[in-house]
């Protein structure tokens, strides 16, 4: 039986690691992921987990005794926010490289400067190119579903990748909802026991981990990590329809909102997808063909699945909630420019820079965007590419 | 050295199969890997000074130096990278230290 609760979105993330009872959990507080670890303390205080819980002086430090955990063999998680996650970077790549599957609770937030600490991409986006299988959740249902599917990805003998999952901070971390859990018994029979592929703690199969690499081996690893990337796509959708049959819930590479017959659509991560969804059902009723997909899988980017479900479009908008400072778009506008280049007719394209700092966006923004992709399906004509949405002029 | 799948590890290995995360398989393995042209310096055994104290092995960072019988041996120049610091723990003056080379 589900349990219905209310909860925030951390609560979610603390409620999923209390059921799935990892072996460590390594973490130092940051804004606005602090109570992930917070709460976990208190289940281990409590007596309700035998988690290690490693409390370190930075983060840097906790990625690393989370990579030290897990290479010995254990379940091992953190949480971060921002800066936090910029303080791991180095140790991002060392966990990916030696293919360690470890899951980590990221609330996103804006890096600094100048000082902010709302809802922004900038901390995910880029961690992009770490290695790491990104999922990205709409709102507290979606980030606890999918923390739970994380672990079984990640351990996956065919991946064998650490796995990030976000959420927008404040907006979802912060803000209570509406939540259906899984039964204590059913998410620990759902994530399983792990068994490590290779552990430094198992003495009848003694390994070395993290040696140096010399130029005639290193491209052969990264050729082979780049394959446990490629397969974590396959992997992420029989987890999908695994966790499916377990809560009813369905989820896929991403989210098609009422994409199939529009003519306009915007792509977008995360809670402002919520929104989006609000201003297509009040569209919707006017008449007007508008859709939405939602990106769920960041990392690996499902390409061909995105080309295919976009372009039928006339016109797109890719919402891009950090800057990347290209000068022409944000990371995700990169991608998906990228997957339509394969398309027979390519729609046309634009990009938004929005919410950054956790800017507000609402359904009369979201609503000017489908206006202004309308007015270029008009015109026939794209102008502007790279936008910048409820920015002063 | 071989892979846990038994594939010889050497520059003709493929990405398929290849250690995942280079992961070392078996212990032991840095046996293998000849350190000592790295050499700049070199120790030199003098066997009649040396009155056995064996100071000098445990401090040896690479495991040069071969103990049998209780008994220190030359060194094992294969693997010693020359850092001198069995020169300076010997009491007895045993080991001289000169330019590789000479």
């Amino acid at each position: 039986m589900a349990i219905r609760d209310r909860l925030s979105g951390n609560e979610a993330i603390a409620i999923a690691m209390k059921q799935i009872n990892p072996d460590v959990l390594a973490a130092f507080p940051i804004t606005p992921s602090t109570e992930i670890p917070q709460y976990v303390s208190q289940y281990v205080a409590d007596g309700e987990v035998d988690t290690e819980l490693i409390l370190v002086e930075s983060e840097h430090s906790a990625m690393s005794a989370c990579i030290g955990s897990q290479a010995a063999g254990a379940r091992t998680m953190t949480a971060t926010s921002s800066c936090g996650l910029a303080l791991m970077w180095e140790t991002l790549y060392i966990a990916s490289s030696i293919r360690l599957p470890i899951t980590l609770a990221l609330v996103n937030r804006a890096l600094t400067g100048p000082i902010n600490i709302n809802a922004d991409h900038a901390d995910s986006m880029g961690a992009r190119d770490a290695g790491w299988i990104q999922i990205y959740s709409e709102n507290n249902q979606e980030a606890y579903d999918n923390f739970i599917q994380a672990v079984r990805i990640g351990e996956d003998k065919e991946v064998q990748l650490p796995t990030m999952v976000c959420q927008d901070g404040f907006i979802t971390s912060h803000a209570v909802e509406n939540i259906e859990l899984i039964e204590d018994e059913e998410v620990k029979a759902f994530v399983g026991e792990y068994i490590p592929v290779a552990s430094l703690l198992n003495a009848k199969e003694p390994i070395a981990i993290g040696p140096y690499d010399s130029p005639h081996y290193y491209i052969e690893h990264k050729r082979q990590q780049a394959e446990g990337m490629n397969k974590a796509k396959e992997v992420i959708l029989k987890v999908a329809e695994e966790f499916e049959k377990v809560t009813g819930r369905k989820y896929g590479l991403f989210e098609a909102y009422q994409l199939e017959d529009a003519e306009a659509a915007i792509v977008i991560i995360n809670s402002t997808a919520g929104t989006a969804k609000a201003a297509i059902d009040k569209m919707r009723k006017e008449g007007k063909k508008v859709g939405l997909l939602k990106i769920r899988v960041f990392r690996p980017f499902p390409h061909e699945e995105i080309c295919d479900a976009l372009s039928h479009l006339k016109a797109i908008a890719v919402m891009d909630r950090s800057e990347g400072f290209s000068s022409i778009g944000g990371p995700l506008f990169a991608e998906v420019r990228s997957a339509l280049y394969e398309a027979e007719n390519r729609p046309m394209l634009i990009n938004y820079i929005y919410g950054l700092g956790g800017r507000d966006v609402t359904t009369t923004h979201i609503e000017e965007v489908y206006n202004q992709l309308f007015s270029m399906i008009n015109k026939n004509q794209t102008g502007q590419v790279y936008r910048y949405l409820g920015v002063r002029e | 050295m071989k892979t846990k799948d038994g594939v010889e590890i050497n520059e003709e290995i493929k990405w398929k199969d290849i250690c995942p995360g280079g992961t070392v398989a078996y212990p032991g393995s840095a046996d293998l890997f000849k350190t000592g042209d790295w050499r700049s310096m070199k120790p030199v055994f003098k066997a009649g000074e040396c009155k056995q104290c064996l100071l000098c092995v445990p401090v040896c960072p690479d495991s040069s130096i071969p103990v049998k019988d209780k008994k220190r041996l030359d060194f094992d120049f294969d693997h010693c990278k020359g850092c001198g610091v069995c020169v300076k723990v010997c009491p007895f003056n045993a080991i001289d230290f000169i330019k590789e080379g000479k």
